[in-house]
């Protein structure tokens, strides 16, 4: 078995260093939103997830198509450990959102087009695991993935325009927050938190995606010794 | 071409004389499309006042529930016996199968729809037959259809087939319900043309992008 | 007629087939013989273009598979234990409906023919579904030769048959081979395939594991044959 890179574990730590110091950024460094006031901090991590929740489902079309040309089950596993890490930065982004709206809009939901997009794209993703659970044959598995995640991938841009398209002819509940929201105006300490945010977790999506890489690896490596055994 | 089209139509016509004789699918979807409108009578409490608003959502809500149960009856006919192989032996392209259970799914989506469209206009005393609703209904259909078809057939393929299907199908077709629920009601509420556009276009993307990534991974999605 | 070399097929990490190397001559009826779960099924569906083998090479009927596969398709007829055919659908309907997907014209005579031949003429325009299993599966061989196929591939045609059904597909059979077409039978029934193959392979643990004419068994049973071949 091959031990873990040193780059990995050199990444490992920095994850964690880049999260506390975002943390930090977010937490006290940033100046208080005038309007909003504290909970506006959650914005910071709250788009540092969802930028690389949807990193992780773009990438995860893009690698099932990479698996139906190939048939090498090495994009399944890359695939798999892009969704699943997705499907948790995804949710994290969805709660923060959610702690977010509760005192901005006075609700912890609404059916916002983002918000909404959001969480129907979760589905979708659970949904992909489900179709993974119900099939057996590894091959097999790996073909259903790669389908879904394709049609995942570009049913969610859709998914937003078709939303945006069925909300305008509602009056929109949200209307004075979200705009207030579009305009925010970040000053500089507010930019300096953004984007260390969004950096941060960038580092840490890559750390967890090498390694959840690496263990789909191994387990594949541990199904081959089994049978060798068997 | 002239057999890649044959064999679409040999499959389309398989289904329906056998549907036409079984009279499974069709029956079983018109059934519960009646009790689908039911419960939303009791659900929303369709008076005159709210009626207007919810007629489209509470139609496509209809074909959308009623067309996973065709559609997941449909495939499970080939599964089950073994006939999906039979398909697959065949000298022709895998697409054409494909196609033709496009065909045969969107004709019973067709007929039932044909059929909760009078029912509808009787038990509410409102008038459906508007030829945009119907241009709506027919794009509506495809992209659902299309898309339901692919999915079907991965489904009745896996363990947990019998719930797999809705909950495949509803999440990637959401842009569909969504843009037709939408159109819908403003071809009903006689809305400008310029505020419906955008809805028949979105659906018009999504009928081409989904039916031709379906058309190219099905091959993926049968073989072995 | 079918050459196959070094035919590996892993479903995931568990290899099912190890390195099948096989042959049959234009004409042959080969019983293919081995314990369940040796992969005779899953190597029947490599051999019919189903499934995809994951390394190795195999030839039917002077095409090689995956990338020939519609000029397999056309040569085969397979006949599998599921008769592949629509209840709902009469025996003529399913039978028009297979030539069709066939591209066979002018399929009217061709199925009279081939109904005639499975002893099905009567019950043409019966449902499939009212049919006992034994029809099912001669009308199955009628659907798998309709298009006049080379090679003819059986998986275990005798499961869930009765005496009575079982030598009336035995005639089918051997009148189906008797047009010389080269015919590759798994079946674990071994009295049956002694009666009609002219070759037999066994097929356990993922290979070949012994081959043997008809003439070379010579006075020697067939079960001790295949006994020894397992042991071995």
């Amino acid at each position: 078995m091959t031990p873990k890179p040193t780059l990995l574990k050199v990444l490992d730590y920095l994850s964690v260093i880049v999260l506390i110091i975002a943390a930090y950024l977010a937490l006290v460094y940033a100046p208080t939103e005038q309007i909003m006031g504290d909970v506006q901090r959650v914005f910071y991590f709250h788009i540092g997830t969802a930028w690389v929740g949807l990193l992780g489902f773009v990438l995860s079309a893009i690698l099932g198509i990479a698996y139906l040309v190939t048939k090498d089950m090495k994009w399944d596993i890359i695939e798999v450990a892009a969704i699943e890490i997705s499907v948790v930065f995804f949710f994290i982004t969805i709660v923060l959102g959610s702690v977010w709206a509760r005192p901005a809009w006075n609700t912890w939901w609404t059916w916002d087009p983002r918000l909404t997009t959001a969480a129907i794209t979760e589905l979708v993703y659970v949904a992909y695991f489900m179709l993974r659970a119900g099939v057996e044959d590894p091959e097999r598995r790996a073909r259903f993935g790669a389908v879904y995640a394709l049609f995942g991938g570009l049913s969610a841009p859709i998914t937003f325009m078709a939303i945006r398209l069925f909300r305008s002819i509602h009056p929109v509940v949200i209307g004075a927050a979200n705009q207030n929201q579009e305009k925010m105006n970040m000053s500089g300490d507010m930019r300096v938190a953004f984007f260390f945010a969004l950096f941060a977790f960038t580092v840490i999506f890559i750390d967890l995606f090498w390694n959840r890489i690496r263990l789909g690896q191994l387990e594949s490596k541990v199904e081959q010794l089994k049978l060798k055994v068997m | 071409m002239t057999n890649f089209l044959q064999a679409t139509f040999a499959v389309f016509r398989k289904d329906i004389t056998a549907e036409l004789r079984s009279r499974e699918i069709i029956f079983a979807m018109m059934v519960f499309s009646m009790l689908v409108i039911v419960i939303f009578n009791f659900a929303l409490e369709l008076d005159p006042a709210t009626r207007k608003e919810v007629t489209s959502g509470v139609l496509w809500a209809t074909f959308a529930f009623a067309g996973t149960l065709g559609l997941n009856r449909s495939m499970a006919v080939e599964k089950d016996r073994g006939c999906l192989d039979g398909l697959l032996l065949a000298p022709v392209d895998r697409s054409a199968i494909y196609f033709g259970k496009v065909l045969s799914n969107l004709a019973f989506m067709f007929i039932v729809e044909a059929f909760v469209l009078p029912l509808y206009s009787a038990l509410y005393n409102v008038n459906l037959f508007n030829p945009g609703l119907l241009l709506v209904i027919l794009l509506g259909s495809i992209g659902y259809t299309a898309v339901g078809t692919l999915l079907a057939s991965m489904a009745v393929q896996a363990r947990t087939r019998d719930v797999l299907l809705p909950i495949l199908l509803f999440p990637i077709a959401i842009p569909v319900l969504l843009s037709a629920v939408k159109a819908s009601t403003g071809f009903l509420n006689g809305v400008e043309m310029a505020e419906i556009w955008p809805s028949l276009n979105l659906l018009i993307v999504y009928d081409v992008i989904f039916t031709a990534v379906a058309f190219m991974v099905f091959d993926a999605v049968v073989e072995e | 007629m079918i050459e196959v070399k070094k035919l590996i097929k892993r479903f995931g990490m568990k290899s099912v087939l190890r390195g099948v190397d096989f042959r049959v001559e234009r004409g042959e009826f080969v019983a293919l013989l081995g314990p369940n779960g040796a992969g005779k099924t899953t190597f029947l569906r490599i051999l019919s273009s189903l499934a995809r083998p994951s390394l190795g090479e195999v030839k039917v009927a002077g095409y090689s598979l995956p990338n020939e596969a519609a000029q397999v398709r056309a040569r085969l007829g397979v006949v599998s234990h599921m008769p592949l055919l629509y209840g709902d659908l009469t025996a003529q309907e399913n039978l028009e409906f297979y030539a069709r997907m066939y591209g066979i014209t002018e399929y009217a005579i061709r199925i009279t023919e081939v109904l005639d031949m499975v002893g099905l003429a009567s019950r043409r325009n019966d449902l499939v579904r009212t049919f006992s299993r034994g029809m099912a599966q001669r009308l199955a061989i009628g659907r798998a030769v309709l298009h006049d196929p080379e090679v003819i591939l059986f998986d275990e045609p005798y499961t869930g048959l009765d005496q009575d059904a079982s030598s009336m597909l035995d005639e089918v059979l051997k009148s189906v081979a008797a047009q010389g077409r080269t015919v590759v039978m798994t079946s674990h029934d071994l009295a049956r395939a002694e009666d009609l193959a002219t070759r037999f392979d066994i097929l356990t643990r993922g290979v070949i594991a012994a081959s043997s004419s008809r003439e070379a068994l010579g006075s020697n049973n067939l079960l001790t044959f295949y006994k020894q071949a397992l042991a071995a």
